[in-house]
């Protein structure tokens, strides 16, 4: 880092939710420093806040505490400043793939045209050449996804939260999705964060590892991924990977051994 | 202590022989027959209808005084398509059915629509209205005709109050029905108000705007006639009302045949309407 800023940081971050008079807190303070171009995932039992800080990271909830920095610069409670793909992949049947894929643009003020003209090299280098005039309804969950992502690739921000893109698919194609993953990520060069519940796949596609914890939500420790990239498939057979999955899995009981307790 | 009938042995062997398949059968298989012999058989029973009213008519077993009869509806026909009023009775009311159906769909599309923009304006409205839902609103026609006149605008007004309702209501229905995760995804990707409204919640409701148009246009089409009913110089509805008043029931079925033809008309068009938005919308 030139500036020696990192690219985003969660300062202190932390969200209750007021709910008939008792207090939840949803997410005690997390503090996160992720460097430009970096694939950082988060892991956690469901009920971490892993989608509530996603949600607080793309502006569309206000923190109670803390700030979200892009660059240095306070962006929280701002909305369209990062990339946000959501579980679902929430393309408007009405809208052809291309259409679909050009929203994004589109919203930031691009002409549809324009954006399309613009979208259209994309679909076919990224596997969805032939697809552009069909809709949504007529593709597979792969297919759609790829769509999905294409369009939070293609708007002009440098950080893209994915919310569990793959939670819904096969594990043959899960697995040919995280590889185009990493293409893309490769290609764009964009700072990434993603939630997943698999360990495979966020030890096969991270640099770093943020594990999760509930009530209240928090970071509970962050694992660096030595391997090299690009990497192969094979990586997941490798001792040091089981090491690391090993050492993860204790992470994710412990904190389901308090809640038990609890 | 009896012996009690249901002892578990009766009951097992009982059982055992009911489990026990006696005869295979045949999945019972309909022929279905082809169109032309289904349609035979309805102008079969229309034409067996007909000829029993005649010949109960003129039999006396009911009254043709009251009933009327085919032959004189027909006759009846005939006069009032080539001497009569049957072409300014049919646009009138055409005329009136079509600008209430249209204003009523695209005012309460309108009015559903715009509750989208504020959850506090939609809780005040919400109740008013419920409230002119439940209002039989043909009960209010002759008030509609004492401010509008008995002319074209009266009858417009009351089709397009019987439409605007229900449009706002399955409207207001739709914009509720906008997934808040697409809404998420919009805002995330820094859209504005007015860019969710356009590019998410319209097309989002389209569909149901779109499967209204067949009710409103049977409810404006109501609406028209009523008002017809109550006051007016043309129109199917007058024609209807006048006919009864004079005691000319072979008049009163000629104008009914007509206007359930002009109904079942209008019906086939919204219906091709609707079949190409659909296209044009839903995939």
């Amino acid at each position: 880092m030139e500036s020696g800023i990192s690219k985003l940081v969660v300062d202190l971050v932390s969200v209750a939710f007021e709910e008939r008079g008792s207090k939840f807190q949803a997410l005690a303070p997390v503090t996160m420093a992720t460097e430009a171009g970096r694939f950082v995932s988060l892991i956690g039992p469901s009920g971490c806040g892993k989608s509530t800080l996603f949600n607080v990271i793309a502006g569309l909830l206000p923190p109670s505490s803390g700030r979200v920095l892009i660059d240095g610069e306070d962006f929280t409670g701002l909305i369209g400043r990062v990339g946000y793909m959501l579980q679902k992949d929430l393309l408007l049947p009405w809208r052809t793939v291309l259409d679909n894929i050009a929203l994004g643009m589109e919203i930031r003020g691009a002409k549809l045209r324009d954006a399309r003209a613009q979208a259209m090299p994309y679909l076919a280098r990224y596997g969805l050449g032939g697809f552009e005039l069909k809709y949504p309804a007529t593709l597979s969950g792969g297919m759609r996804q790829r769509a999905a992502l294409l369009r939070t690739l293609l708007i002009d921000t440098d950080v893209i939260l994915l919310d569990e893109p793959f939670g819904a698919l096969d594990a043959q194609t899960k697995e040919q999705m995280q590889e185009w993953l990493l293409q893309l990520w490769s290609d764009f060069r964009k700072t990434v964060v993603f939630v997943t519940h698999d360990l495979d796949e966020a030890l096969f596609l991270s640099d770093e590892i943020h594990v999760m914890a509930t009530r209240p939500g928090r970071i509970v420790e962050t694992i660096a991924v030595p391997f090299d990239r690009p990497r192969d498939r094979s990586v997941v057979t490798t001792p040091e990977f089981a090491r690391l999955k090993q050492h993860c899995l204790k992470l994710l009981s412990a904190s389901h051994a308090i809640e038990d307790a609890a | 202590m009896t012996v009690s009938p249901t002892r578990p042995g009766v009951v097992l062997s009982k059982t055992i022989e009911a489990a026990r398949p006696r005869r295979a059968r045949r999945l019972p298989v309909q022929k279905p027959w082809p169109a032309w012999r289904i349609a035979g058989v309805q102008v079969g029973i229309l034409i067996l209808l007909l000829l029993a009213w005649e010949g109960a008519a003129d039999s006396g077993v009911i009254n043709a005084f009251f009933w009327s009869q085919p032959s004189a509806v027909f006759h009846s026909l005939i006069v009032f398509c080539v001497e009569g009023d049957a072409l300014i009775d049919i646009t009138t009311t055409f005329e009136e059915t079509l600008i209430g159906f249209a204003l009523g769909t695209a005012i309460g599309s309108m009015i559903g629509l715009s509750f989208w923009w504020s959850r506090n304006y939609a809780a005040v409205a919400q109740p008013f209205i419920i409230c002119f839902e439940s209002i039989p609103k043909l009960a209010l026609a002759p008030l509609v005709i004492l401010v509008f006149g008995i002319g074209l605008a009266s009858k417009v007004a009351i089709a397009t109050a019987l439409t605007l309702v229900v449009t706002t209501l399955t409207v207001s229905s739709g914009v509720k029905a906008v997934d808040p995760d697409s809404e998420r995804l919009f805002y995330s990707l820094g859209a504005s108000r007015w860019q969710v409204f356009r590019k998410l919640v319209v097309p989002a409701c389209l569909p149901w705007m779109i499967s209204l148009l067949r009710v409103n246009i049977g409810l404006a089409l109501t609406g028209a006639v009523v008002g017809e009913f109550i006051a007016s110089q043309h129109g199917l509805g007058r024609e209807i009302f006048y006919a009864g008043s004079t005691y000319d029931i072979a008049l009163v079925w000629v104008a009914v045949l007509v206007l359930s033809t002009l109904s079942i008309l209008m019906y086939l068009a919204v219906s091709a309407l609707e079949k190409a938005l659909r296209r044009g919308v839903l995939h």
